[in-house]
């Protein structure tokens, strides 16, 4: 299979979300050494980039209170990229003290979802964005850009694509090298993925665009399949699917890095992640959180005996 | 590249029959029938009922005739039953089925395992099936298991597949359904496998039949639409787990299709929230989880 002739690209960056955007919402805390040893784990699979944690306020997020440890703790390896979020000046100045070279930020295509996340508008939240990212620039500290509710908010339901263009655009503009669309709640379907492209697309160049995909509803991978289609080439997920939907009780949340890696790998897409390390990635990990994987691929692996 | 997608898709859901038959729990017949009952008010136009398979073999099935005769049959939707042999159609035919399905396989190891014989011989054994339900004016359903791949022989060719199907649409099977019987399929897989089985068998008498074992199910069908496929078998729950992966899933959940068709705005003819309840409803008869993401994330407890 070429992906050349079927118009895909011939190599997608994985960024990795499990350490952050998976274990933050998953309800166990996870012990620092665990998170330590599961990003060097990752860190051997040939991943590009690993979200390793969250530079936020311990009171809204125990679960990343122990950030300075985790990311002076792990080895980094050449070649692999490890952001961080900061959710303002604080974190940042928080983050780059700890060691972090990569930051990233949180915007939101919904201001009620703005409003009951961190308590501000859209615009405010962009405001505070820019301090970080002015402050990035002077040091060279490459800034990545989140836009939540890409696909439809837990509390206005539809969101516009221009929405999703226009607050993508403000993201870009301030110097994100990279904007992250995301289907917080799952709720996408090829078609909306394809009608919010289309907007986002006429304000940003693709090869700065990413999917970051949540399998609520199961659509994740016919998703980032159309988003692939249309020439993306960046896609998040979280080995074994870690983190659940904090709008959905005991549904799934991220996508799982095994599922994403199989199905690029039968498109003839090169990744250059080993599935097999990932998945024992991911073993090691639900068995520390002692829970069953959300990764169909590992399931499948370890009932038939492949692993 | 995507091209555009069929206006129309006809879902074929196969819980009853290829999902319960999957199912440990043996479930007893007016719940089945209940069940298919509730698939009849949902909208769907094809729910496939039973199989007349020998009790010994599939005993979930042995029921059939009991099965075929309780339901509610509505005006304008078929209920198509499995028939392995001429005994199975005469069986079916005579408890009242209008249409049935012979089951063929890509696969010789696997046609070998499963039925003890080879590919030659079960499409000879299919003839004879053939034969009586076009003199009887019944309608067949070809299905073709192993396509994008075999639990015993693993790669599969394309051609093979082409080559099967061709023979079964010939026979006189008015559509063929292609089985991901594993669900190692993948985008790739699928259409690459599809374009050589559309050289042999028009894209109109073709369904895909996949299951979600590695989760790539929608994403094989998304594919599959793309290259003009229309018709698309799925479970109600995703009931039905792999008998070749122990603990994995099976089929792909009817309502998750649904959705992703709905965004899509192509018409299918079924209410999805008739469908999830129909889901709860066996779900609950069975005392298991469902297996549809759109079920489990409706469902705010």
């Amino acid at each position: 299979q070429e992906p050349q002739a079927s118009g895909l690209p011939e190599y997608i960056k994985i960024v990795e979300v499990g350490p952050r955007d998976g274990l933050q919402n998953e309800k166990v805390i996870v012990p620092t050494d665990i998170k330590i040893e599961l990003i060097n784990q990752l860190s051997k699979t040939g991943l590009p980039a690993i979200e390793v944690t969250s530079f936020v306020s311990s009171k809204w997020v125990p679960q990343m209170a122990d950030h300075k440890e985790v990311m002076r703790g792990i080895e980094r390896h050449p070649g692999v990229q490890y952001p961080v979020l900061t959710p303002n000046l604080q974190g940042f100045h928080s983050a780059i003290a700890a060691g972090a070279t990569e930051v990233s930020v949180f915007g939101a295509a919904s201001e009620s979802f703005s409003k009951m996340n961190i308590n501000c508008s859209i615009e405010e939240s962009i405001e505070k964005f820019e301090e970080v990212t002015k402050s990035a620039r002077n040091m060279n500290i490459p800034v990545r850009g989140y836009v939540s509710c890409a696909l439809g908010c837990p509390y206005e339901g539809n969101v516009v694509p221009d929405k999703v263009a226009e607050v993508s655009k403000r993201l870009y503009s301030m110097g994100c090298y990279e904007i992250s669309l995301g289907d917080t709640i799952g709720v996408g379907t090829p078609g909306s993925m394809k009608k919010m492209l289309e907007a986002v697309m006429k304000e940003i160049p693709l090869s700065a665009l990413a999917v970051h995909c949540h399998d609520t509803y199961g659509q994740a991978l016919a998703n980032i399949l159309t988003a692939i289609q249309m020439g993306v080439a960046v896609v998040d997920s979280s080995v074994a699917g870690l983190g659940g939907c904090p709008y959905a009780k005991g549904a799934t949340g991220n996508v799982a890095t095994e599922d994403v890696i199989y199905m690029l790998n039968g498109l003839g897409i090169n990744t250059g992640v080993n599935l097999y390390a990932m998945m024992e990635a991911g073993n090691f990990i639900c068995t520390a959180l002692n829970k069953k994987t959300n990764s169909k691929v590992a399931q499948a692996s370890f009932s038939t005996g492949t692993i | 590249a995507s091209g555009a997608y069929p206006k129309r898709v006809k879902v074929v859901e196969v819980g009853p029959r290829d999902g319960l038959q999957n199912e440990k729990n043996v479930v007893p017949t007016p719940v089945k029938i209940n069940l298919i009952n509730m698939l009849s008010e949902t909208g769907l136009q094809v729910i496939e009922a039973t199989s007349f398979v020998s009790p010994k073999w599939v005993p979930q099935m042995a029921d059939h005739t009991e099965v075929m005769q309780g339901i509610n049959k509505l005006p304008g939707i078929s209920y198509p039953v499995l028939t392995p042999n001429l005994k199975g159609f005469q069986a079916a035919v005579a408890a009242g089925a209008k249409e049935v399905s012979i089951f063929g396989a890509a696969s010789e190891l696997f046609t070998k395992k499963n039925i003890n014989c080879s590919i030659e011989e079960s499409l000879e054994r299919f003839d004879e099936v053939m034969k009586a339900a076009r003199e009887a004016n019944i309608p067949v359903r070809g299905y073709v298991s192993c396509v994008l791949g075999c639990p015993y022989e693993g790669k599969i060719s394309a051609a093979k597949v082409a080559e099967v199907s061709k023979k079964m649409y010939s026979m006189g099977c008015y559509e063929i359904s292609l089985g991901d019987t594993i669900g190692v399929g993948t985008p790739g897989s699928m259409r690459e496998m599809l374009a050589v089985v559309m050289k042999e068998v028009p894209v109109g008498a073709l369904a895909v039949h996949c299951h979600d074992t590695y989760g790539q199910a929608l994403a094989n069908i998304l594919v599959a639409l793309q290259m003009g496929v229309s018709v698309v078998d799925a479970s109600v729950a995703g009931l039905g787990g792999c008998p070749y992966a122990q603990g994995a899933s099976g089929n792909v959940a009817t309502e998750d299709l649904v959705y992703m068709l709905n965004g899509l705005g192509i018409h299918t003819g079924v209410d999805l929230q008739k469908l999830m309840d129909t889901g709860t409803f066996i779900c609950n008869a069975l005392n298991r989880r469902t297996n549809s993401k759109v079920s489990q994330a409706s469902c705010r407890l």
